[in-house]
């Protein structure tokens, strides 16, 4: 039994001119400690998926049908209180932009005391600074800093003190979505350090959401790479890295610049992504695909383990 | 630069607001039709009287002559007197100020929690009916005309059910033992009251307590028949005590010491006299209250829309803070600035006197003042009038701007 099992889950908005399907029955699993990358493109779904793994998808977005196990139980089925007390005590969020995460007129202090009062209230003011205090020195942030407010720090001491947040109650998961996109390019390369040097000391699991496939095939264990709502492919990144199988994948593979071949053009993926109102009949990504066949226009290739651990969905692997 | 140079900043600018503001009123009240010499006279008096009474009122004199006696008597503090019956401006106005300052606060308290809590529920079920019906009620209270909800809750409670009075701010004689109100000498009323006051004090007690951490209503603690024996004989107790004082002070009209009847009437102590003036109190401040709802409602409702779309209201709810935490420790928080704003604007107009308001309910405050000094053509009363108001209008301004730096730590002066 993985930490994290989710099973043919479907998110859909409901909205006026039809059901838009942001995340479409997707299965996948994570383990105790596990680090794993989940990539796409803008609008493949993967923040969705993330925000339907604490159950807060915005409406009109609503789960449609699959489950979500945490330790064996589906979180699907809990009640809206059971709901809040797991989140930021066992699975915690980090969102995109840390400027706005903070409430501009609570300082970082009351932040710390009123999370932790509220899953554990028998803590003192005391107790909850001092255990914010050593969480705050974790993700490096001067402790006496504690009393100021969001405003007096940068961008990238923000997005540490969401981070000090997520992990104070040693949740087991951590779910990441595009945490340093809004940072610029060395805090970015510090923060995804951090992460996995806090996965290495606490041993709790992470989703890191990213839209970059670079950031996170050197760091993370397993990669999901999610086209138009769907897993595309799924494996260990250093077997996705040799060996990708999905067409996407290798054309993502491809746009990464590399130092070694410095003629090489960053290319970009003609054409753009299914609009999800209406999606196509057949795999979603053959409208984009240069290797076609004609049933990836009609058929909708189901997700296969091709070698252990290595999951595709295209009739080529078949 | 510190906050107090902000503050005589502020000040200082005020001057010539005053100034302009003044210099307007002064001019259009004596040129609209009307004569406050002529006012003085029932019937056709003679000439002689009549030039009598114009020198008497300073009004034989030359326009700028006028108008620069009244500055030079603004710059020493001194309003002048009124042209109606000669006592001194000032005086006038801070006695008829309590009676608005209570109304309005009063009619503010209502007002605000009504379209705050309305507007906020509106808000958390956007577009659903309960959404549309909040937003439908808030348009209807906004444009009901105030003497017309005015009558109607006359009608209703103080004609046909006789529960509060209709007019006036205090009886003018506490005649008999007032016990008849709301059957406080009655035994059933005595149960019931005491058994309310004892919950009050229960309510406070627990308040305490869970300040201090302790839970109350934890495992194994249940509410047994002997908490109720004791709420009833604390009720009675502070009942017994507070009833036989009120009882030997029955003297009728309340002391004034602030001007503010309900702090007055706790001051000397006697819930009786205190109960009058919140009934007296009741009508008036819940119909203006209703009809400044509206623009709270309105104004809280599109605020929290946007606020409760922000990053930060997701991420405390990710954390796994209770809904109404979120709400209203984090949302309404953020989303309040223009709800503040607003407040300071409506209690500032308000302290200028619900001129509607009053009239309805015969409430002797500024607006009745200065609806019978505009009757009258009291000039040097009007002028004073606009004088204080600009004052209040910007002194109430400077708190909220003050109170926003408090709310606000991003802004600083
Ligand atoms: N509130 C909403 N109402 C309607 N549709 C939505 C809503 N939020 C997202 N969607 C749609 O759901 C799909 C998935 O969105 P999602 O935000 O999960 O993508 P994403 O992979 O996180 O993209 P990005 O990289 O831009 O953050 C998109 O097609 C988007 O248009
Ligand atoms: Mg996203």
């Amino acid at each position: 039994m993985g930490l994290l099992e989710v099973d043919s889950l479907r998110v859909d908005y409901r909205t006026r001119r039809g059901s838009i399907r942001a995340v479409d029955d997707v299965s996948f699993k994570l383990e105790k400690g596990e680090l794993l990358g989940l990539v796409g493109e803008s609008g493949s779904g993967k923040s969705t998926l993330g925000l339907s793994i604490i159950r807060l998808v915005p409406p009109p977005g609503v789960i449609e049908q699959g489950s979500i196990r945490i330790d064996g139980d589906d979180i699907i089925d809990f009640s809206a209180e059971k709901m809040q007390s797991i989140r930021g005590s066992q699975i915690s969020f980090i969102f995109q932009d840390p400027m706005t995460s903070l409430s501009p007129v609570k300082k970082i202090s009351e932040h710390f005391i009123e999370f932790i009062r509220t899953h554990e209230p028998k803590t003192t003011k005391a107790e909850a600074l001092k255990r914010a205090n050593t969480t705050l020195r974790d993700v490096g942030i001067l402790p006496e800093r504690i009393a100021d407010y969001p405003h007096q720090f940068s961008g990238g001491m923000r997005q540490r003190i969401m981070i000090a947040l997520a992990i104070t109650l040693n949740p087991e998961i951590v779910i990441a979505d595009e945490p340093t996109t809004a940072l610029d390019v060395i805090v970015q390369a510090k923060i995804l350090d951090l992460l996995t040097e806090l996965r290495d000391r606490y041993g709790m699991a992470w989703i890191l959401i990213t839209h970059d496939l670079s950031v996170v095939l050197e760091r993370c264990d397993k990669i999901l790479v999610m086209y138009a709502g769907g897993i595309v492919e799924y494996a260990d990144s250093k077997e996705l890295f040799r060996n990708p199988r999905h067409p996407y994948t290798q054309r993502l593979l491809q746009g990464i610049p590399n130092i070694e071949f410095s003629d090489q053009k960053l290319k970009a993926i003609p054409g753009s992504p299914p609009n999800l109102l209406n999606p196509p009949n057949g795999c979603s990504f053959s409208p984009r695909c240069s290797e076609g066949e004609p049933r990836c226009k009609s058929e909708k290739p189901q997700l296969l383990e091709v070698i252990p651990n290595h999951f595709v969905r295209c009739f080529k692997e078949m | 630069m510190g906050l107090r140079s902000y503050i005589i900043v502020r000040i200082l600018l005020t001057i010539p607001l005053i100034m302009l503001l003044l210099s307007i009123v002064f001019l259009i009240i004596r040129v609209i039709p009307g004569d406050p010499v002529l006012l003085h006279f029932e019937r056709k008096a003679s000439e002689e009287a009549v030039e009598a009474m114009r020198q008497r009122l300073g009004l034989d004199k030359s326009l700028p002559i006028q108008y620069f006696e009244y500055l030079g008597g603004l710059f020493r503090g001194d309003l002048g007197r009124s042209m109606q019956d000669f006592s001194p401006v000032s005086e006038q106005i801070f006695s008829a100020f309590p009676a608005t300052l209570e109304l309005a606060i009063c009619s503010m308290l209502v007002a605000t929690t009504i379209g705050i809590l309305l507007g906020v529920k509106a808000s958390e079920s956007y577009n659903s009916l309960k959404d549309h019906l909040i937003r439908a009620f808030g348009i209807i209270v906004y444009a009901m005309p105030i003497f017309f909800l005015g009558m109607i809750f006359q009608m209703i409670f103080a004609i046909n059910f006789h529960w509060l009075p209709a007019n006036g701010r205090f009886p003018p004689r506490l005649t008999e033992p007032r016990g008849m109100i709301l059957f406080m000498n009655q035994p059933v009323g005595i149960a019931v009251w005491s058994f309310m006051i004892g919950l009050l004090c229960l309510a406070l007690h627990v308040g305490l307590l869970r300040m201090k951490g302790v839970r109350f209503w934890g495992q194994g603690s249940t509410i047994s028949l002997s908490h109720f024996m004791i709420v009833w004989i604390v009720g009675f107790t502070v009942w017994i005590v507070g009833f036989s004082y009120a009882q030997l002070n029955m003297s009728g009209v309340v002391r004034v010491s602030t001007g503010l009847f309900t702090v007055d009437s706790v001051i000397e102590g006697n819930i009786l006299k205190f109960v009058e003036s919140l009934r007296y109190l009741f009508l008036p401040s819940l119909t203006l209250g209703l009809v400044l709802s509206g623009v709270f409602i309105r104004l809280t409702r599109s605020n929290m829309l946007e606020t409760l779309r922000l990053d930060f209201v997701t991420a405390a709810k990710a954390r796994g803070l209770k809904e109404s935490t979120v709400t209203y420790g984090y949302a309404l928080r953020n989303a309040f600035l223009p709800i503040l704003t607003m407040m300071g604007l409506q209690f500032a107009t308000l302290l200028g006197g619900a001129i509607l308001t009053e009239t309805t309910f015969s409430w002797p405050g500024l607006g009745r003042y200065l609806v019978d000094r505009i009757n009258f053509r009291d000039y040097t009363a009007i002028q004073g009038a606009v004088v204080y108001f600009a004052l209040i209008v910007a002194v109430v301004n400077l708190i909220i701007d003050i109170l926003y730096a408090y709310l606000d730590p991003r802004i600083r002066y």
